[in-house]
Parts: structure tokens; sequence; C-alpha cells
């Protein structure tokens, strides 16, 4: 049975993380299995803690009135979910939904918080790990929203 | 909660002539409207509704998009989405429309009465947010700073332009627009209202808030003015559900516990995040 | 107000229809018709379902013959006196196209008073639930309630499905009548005990042939009732139930019950407390005439929540869910009451028989019990 920071060593979010940086940031974390269907996160419930996702996918979604829920994004295998609980209020803004099996990690953000604050070093790394995420998801929705798709100007 | 009129489910309506109609959009029309049955104007409160009739098709909730301080003519705003507003936008000047009402809890005024005021407007949601603007600058004085904040999904979808214009061309009111996606006409902002909030000036302990538009846009939009400090018992937020009667007798309105008809439409975010949240409530 | 309680014996029973019709009313009963005890317009006693008892069970109704001939030996049919108060479908105005606009004729309130003959305690509850919808916003059903003249019949067993015990709906009707019957049948002796409610239950009893009651008679009165309580077979945890529901929107439990839900629509149609409605407007083949009619409606339906183009609720989950929720959570936040008084009508006309009671107890017992971490 593999510990907590040899998974997060396989784990394409931490690559290359100093292996005594994982074990510290293993002690705010423990591994969690959700069943299909089951919700990581609802929005606007406190969100002080974040999914290192292992295996399964996950949909990141909103619920419109007369419309089925929309899935704004997949994330698979490799990837994280979850920065609110980086910023007060720490709440979630979307729902995250088992759209199959999940395996995950997931870490507490007040603990994370302390460490990072303790030694900036790890948190200039997290930070920037979490920073490359986020601008590329934002890529992502830039171009999802152009509608290349679409019926066009007219449309 | 807004007292309804007794016998009011026989759901009679007053015949009302078409003074004006006006094409704000392609498929959105604004008509004037003045009563003639000898029964007066019908007053009513910034962000109620009325129930309109057009003989023999239908009836449809509409917001009141005009000025209160003016009730001889009562303005509405409709877009054409399905058989009766397509009858109402289809409507010429002399038509006679049937309406009854005003009804609902309207947008709760006082509850801003020395704070900032913060509107925030997403598409058709400035119809009901308009009587609002007009009855605050008819007492600028009693309130803080005002901002008024627009959301549309491209340029050519923004509402009421010239009045926005007038809006802003005053030095006492902030008035900022953005859409979803520019083009080359666009020289303004482009991304969702919420974008606007950290550019406009409020205090947002004193602030009052009131949210119109898309129910996903107010859902994020009160979310993120929480966030930055406004309280949420003073957000309020406007609901639409599926009406027949407007008075709390069909049933069909129901979100949680209100009648979005007579407890509504307009909510505080207090009241109703929790609602909110829950999938197909 | 005590009255003394008189009896009325079987074969003067007729006096009691004879004097309702005198004095104008529209007297509506149960009667036996296709293979169930409805409510319908009645003229003699020999219209009741005599020596006729109903079985009842989840989705199950049958009709049975009894071994006597009692009059009121079953409990409750499929029809509810919310069919006359808030009928099924009405007009409500109609209107003619005129140069300048057009002119409204609403309905006219008028209408023969109705006497109701054999209400249940359950019945009196739900008609006290529903005048807090309609009393003040309804002219029609204001007219007709306030003249309907309510003749109470006690149960002397419980239905398969009842549960008014729990509910604190009955089986004894305790007001809100103007005469109340307990019919004894016991060692040959078939009579009545009657009682008024009010000034003018109190003038019909005092045309009818009726003798002082005894403590036999009392007595007696008393085993119908004890007999009904015995019976009853289920019952509803009320402890906190709103709250219950409340907090457990997102419970498992209404998936699973989704599953076995048809949206048929039976429990509301079948319901005395359930009021949603939709209305019609409707106009004649030269476009001059309107009309505008009020009809049943149903939380089931998809048209119910209708906005922008689809449902707010079009999940069956979401629809059950409402129904439950209005019945035993939220009505009480709009009319300070439970929505339900536990006449089983809704477990009985399920095709799947589905019980409410055994819903909220499978959410009491699994409380806080979805998926989460672990």
């Amino acid at each position: 049975m593999d510990t907590i920071d040899e998974l997060l060593s396989r784990h394409q979010f931490f690559k290359g993380l100093k292996p005594e940086y994982l074990a510290l940031i293993a002690g705010c974390a423990r591994n969690v299995h959700f069943e299909t269907g089951a919700y990581l996160a609802r929005e606007g419930e406190a969100s002080d803690r974040f999914f290192a996702i292992r295996g399964g996918t996950v949909a990141v979604e909103t619920h419109i009135p007369s419309r089925s829920p929309v899935t704004l994004q997949t994330l698979n295998e490799g990837d994280i979910l979850g920065w609110s609980w980086l910023f007060p209020p720490y709440v979630w803004q979307f729902d995250a939904r088992a759209q199959s099996d999940i395996r995950a990690t997931v870490f507490d953000g007040a603990c994370l918080r302390t460490k990072c604050d303790a030694d900036p070093v790890l948190g200039y790394d997290l930070m920037k790990r979490l920073a490359r995420q986020v601008s590329s998801r934002l890529e992502a929705t830039r171009h999802q929203l152009l509608d290349v798709y679409g019926p066009g100007p007219t449309g | 909660m807004a007292q309804v009129p007794p016998d009011s489910a026989t759901l009679l309506p007053r015949p009302f002539r078409v003074a004006r109609v006006r094409r704000e959009l392609g498929d959105v029309r604004t008509l004037a409207l003045e009563a003639f049955d000898g029964r007066g104007p019908m007053v009513f409160r910034p962000g109620q509704f009325t129930m309109v009739y057009v003989f023999g098709i239908g009836e449809v909730p509409l917001s009141i998009s005009g000025d209160p301080a003016k009730p001889d003519v009562l303005v509405h705003t409709v877009r054409a989405v399905g058989a009766v507003t397509r009858a109402v936008c289809a409507a010429k000047k002399d038509d006679v429309l049937g309406v009854r009402g005003p009804y609902g809890e309207g947008w709760p005024v006082e509850a801003a009465s020395g704070r900032d005021v913060v509107i925030m407007a997403g598409g058709l949601g400035l119809a009901p947010l308009r009587p609002l603007v007009r009855m605050i600058l008819a007492r600028r004085g009693a309130f803080g700073r005002v901002v008024v904040l627009v959301g549309a999904r491209r340029p050519s979808s923004v509402l009421f332009s010239r009045d926005l214009a007038q809006w802003r061309a005053r030095f006492d009111l902030d008035v900022r627009a953005t859409v979803d996606a520019g083009d080359s006409t666009w020289n303004g902002d482009v991304g969702v209202i919420t974008t606007l909030v950290p550019r406009v000036t409020f205090d947002p302990g004193k602030t009052t808030a009131f949210i119109c538009g898309p129910e996903v846009m107010m859902r994020f939009a009160a979310s993120d003015l929480v966030d930055q400090g406004v309280p949420p018992e003073l957000i309020f937020l406007s609901l639409e559900r599926n009406m027949k009667c407007a008075v709390g007798v069909c049933g069909r309105c129901q979100f949680g516990p209100a009648f979005v008809c007579k407890d509504g439409p307009v909510f505080s975010y207090a009241r109703i995040a929790g609602s909110l949240r829950i999938r197909e409530i | 107000m005590t009255e003394p309680v008189r009896v009325l014996y079987r074969h003067d029973f007729q006096h009691l229809l004879d004097a309702l019709a005198h004095r104008g009313y529209r007297i509506i009963g149960p009667t036996v018709r296709d293979g169930a005890v409805v409510y319908d317009e009645i003229g003699a006693a020999s219209d009741l379902p005599e020596g006729w008892t109903d079985r009842q069970d989840g989705g199950t109704y049958r009709l049975e013959r009894r071994d006597d001939a009692a009059l009121f030996g079953y409990t409750v049919g499929p029809h509810s006196w919310k069919k006359f108060l808030f009928p099924p479908r009405i007009r409500l105005w109609q209107a003619d196209r005129e140069p300048q606009g057009y002119t409204l004729r609403p309905e006219s309130l008028a209408a023969a008073p109705y006497a109701f003959l054999g209400v249940r305690s359950c019945e009196l509850h739900a008609m006290a639930i529903q005048d807090k919808v309609f009393m003040d916003t309804d002219p029609l059903y204001r007219a007709h309630r306030e003249r309907a003249f309510l003749v109470a019949v006690n149960c002397g067993q419980a239905g398969g499905t009842c549960f008014c015990v729990s509910m604190k709906t009955g089986p004894r009707a305790e007001s809100g009548f103007d005469l109340a019957l307990t019919e004894i049948l016991e060692d040959e002796r078939h009579a009545f005990t009657i009682e008024a409610g009010t000034a003018r239950g109190r003038e019909v009893l005092r045309m009818l042939p009726t003798a002082e009651a005894g403590a036999v008679d009392l007595e007696a009165a008393e085993r119908c009732t004890a007999r009904a309580v015995q019976q009853m077979g289920r019952s509803m945890d009320t402890e906190g139930v709103p709250e219950l529901l409340a907090r457990n929107l997102d419970h498992p439990r209404w998936d699973e019950v989704a599953s076995r839900c048809l949206a048929c629509a039976n429990c509301t149609l079948a319901c005395p407390t359930c009021f949603c409605s939709t209305v019609e407007d409707t106009t004649d083949l030269t476009g001059d005439h309107a009309e505008r009619w009020r009809s049943w409606d149903s939380c089931f339906t998809m048209d119910f929540s209708y906005l922008h183009g689809g449902s707010v609720r079009s999940s069956t989950k979401a629809r059950y869910r409402q129904w439950l929720t209005h019945k035993l959570s939220t009505w009480h936040d709009q009319f300070g009451t439970s929505g339900c008084v536990g006449c089983g009508r809704c477990i009985t006309w399920c095709p799947v028989a589905i019980d409410l009671t055994a819903e909220v107890a499978a959410i009491r017992d699994s409380e806080g019990g979805h998926g989460h971490d672990r």
C-alpha cells in the first residue's frame, strides 16, 4: 500500500516537488473515494480543501432552472479540483460531481495555508503550480467562449 | 408578503389601450398602455408585475418597466418567446390588451435609504430595475453612491441604451456596461457582469444591492457581492417562475415555501440563498 | 356548546334527507358507482351504500359486501368534497370583442346550496385546510362553503390506509359540522346518535323524529370510535416532520421513490387538500368570444413548472419531492398547518402503492446518509 506522498509523487500536479515537501503536505491529506453520482463539492458550501484526482472523471457543473445541469469542464487523473481554499471566504463556486467512481487525495486548506505561511519556499512552489493550472484553465475557457462550432454571428 | 386583493381568484383583466410601441431589440418591445375603463391609472411600485392578457390567446406575467411617478402610462417591456408574448409584441397603437395587477412585493427602496446602492442588471433584467432607478433618481439625495452595472450578451442586445446614455451623463451616478462577447462596434468592456464590481466604488458594509437577470447570473452576482462584504439580507433578487393566477392559489410559482407571485418576486438573498442551490426545487 | 345528544332510528333516516331537501339543499352523499363509493347528488336513503364496505391498501381498492346493513360502513373513496367546493373545471368569465376593446361577464355565484352527507372527520379537517387557501381569494369557493350544510359521520372502523389518529384529525369529528352522526349497529338495533354543532344544525335536528340518547347509545358510539382507533394500521410520526424534510432535500431516498413513481398525478387528484390549478384562455371560431376556464392541475405535470423553454422540475424525483415537501413541510410555512389529514387516499390510489408514511420514516431513519467521502 503506497503512502500518500508516494501517490502524490506520481501525480501530474506535484511532479518534481521535493520529497521532503511531499511528506510535509501529505500531513494535510488523506485518500478518499467517491461513487459515481456523488458530489465532491457543492456551490455555496464551505470549500476549505482541494482534491488531487488520481482516477476517474469529475464534472464541474452549474445548474440553470429549466435546463439540465451544464457541465463546464471535466477533470481527470492528474488534475486538481479547487482553489477557493486559497482566498477567503473559502466558498465553492460550482458543483463538482463524480461522473465515474473517483479516487482522490483531499488536502485540508487551513493546514496547507499554515504550512505555506511557515515555509514560503514551499508556498511559492505550490502557488506557481496552481497559477499554471488556473491560467491554462482560463485559456481553455476563453476558447470555449468563442463558441466556434456555433451558427455564427447571426445565430 | 404582498396582500392579495380579496376575490382576486376570479382573474378579471382590465382593458388598457396601447398608446405607444417601441422596438427595443429584434424580439423585444416596450408597450405604453393607458387605462380607459374609468377606474384610473394602475399605481405600482418598482419591481411589481402585472398579468397581461391578449384577447382569446392567453395571459403572461410582465414586468412593469416604466416610471412609478407617472402611472398614467403603464409601461411593460416584453420579449417574444411564446404564443402570448409574440402576440403582445405584435400589438399596435390603439389595440386593447387586458391587464390585472399590480402584483408582488416590489424592490424595497427604503432598505437603501442613506446607503450606497448597487444595481446589477443582466439582459432583460434591466426592465424591472428601470422603475427603481427612476425612483432613486427622483429622490437622489436620500442615497449615497449609486452604481448601475449592466451586462448583456453582445453589443446589439444592450437594452434601454437611451436611458443608459442619459444616466451616464449624470455626475451623481456610476453606470457601466459589459458584454459577454464583443464585436468591432464595441469599444466597451467585455466580460461577465461580476468583472465590473471591483472597478466601481461603493462601501460594501453600507450598501444595498438590487439584482435582476437570469437566475444563474443573479446567483453568482449575489455571491460575489457577499464576498465583497455586502450584507446578504440587503441584497435583493427578482425571481421568475411559471404563473397562472399571480395571487397564490394556482400553486405553480412555488419556490420552496414561497409563492414567487405574492411573497416575491423580490426576495432577499439571505432568505433564498439555500433554496437557489437546490436543483429543480 | 354542549347540546344533548339525540338518537335517530334507521327507519326514520329518510326524514333527515327530506328535511334537508325541504330547506332547499342539494344533497351530496356517498353512493356506489363504478366499483367505488363516490360522492354524488342523492335523494333517498336507498341511494346510500347500504351494506357495503371497502377494502383498501397501497394501490388497492375493492368494495365488499358487509354482513350487516350499515349505511356508512365504508371509509373514504376516490372523491373528496373539494370536487364540489373547488370544482374540477369551471368558467371564470366570458368576454366579447367590442370595437373599443371587450366586455367582460364574470360568472354568477348563484347556485343551490349543498348539503354534504357523510363527511368524515379527516374531511372536515381537509375543508378547514382548503378554507385557508380559498376563503379570502375565491368568491365561488366562499359562497359554496358558507352555504354548505355539513352532516358528519363518525367512523366506526379504520380504512386500510388511514392514519388520522397520528395526524390528530380523527376518527371522531370534534367541530366544524352542522350535524354529526355515529352509526350504531348492535344486537339487531340500528340507529344513529345525532348531535348539532351549529344553530342551523339545531334547527334541522328539531325537524327530525329523535329520542333522547341514553347511556347505552353513548357507550355504543364510543365503542365505534374506539374500534376505528384500534384498527388503524398506519401512522405518521409527525414530530419535526417539516424541518426533517426541509433539511433533507438532497436525500437519496428521493431518487429511490422516483424510480417507482409514475408521475401519474392520482395522488393529487384524490387528495382532499391539493389545490393546484391551471387557467385556460379559449376563443370561439370567430375569435370574437373568449372565455377563461380554471381546472385542476397537478405539480406532477411537466407543464406545471414550465419556464423559458423547459420545466424547472423536469425529473420525476423533483416533482415527487415538491409534492411531498409541500404537503408535509412548506404547507406549514404557507398556511400554518400540515397539508395532510391522514385519509390515506394517496396510498390507496397510487398505482405503485407509494406510502408517504413509509417515505417519511425512511428519511428520518437514514438522515445524513448521503454519499460522502470515507
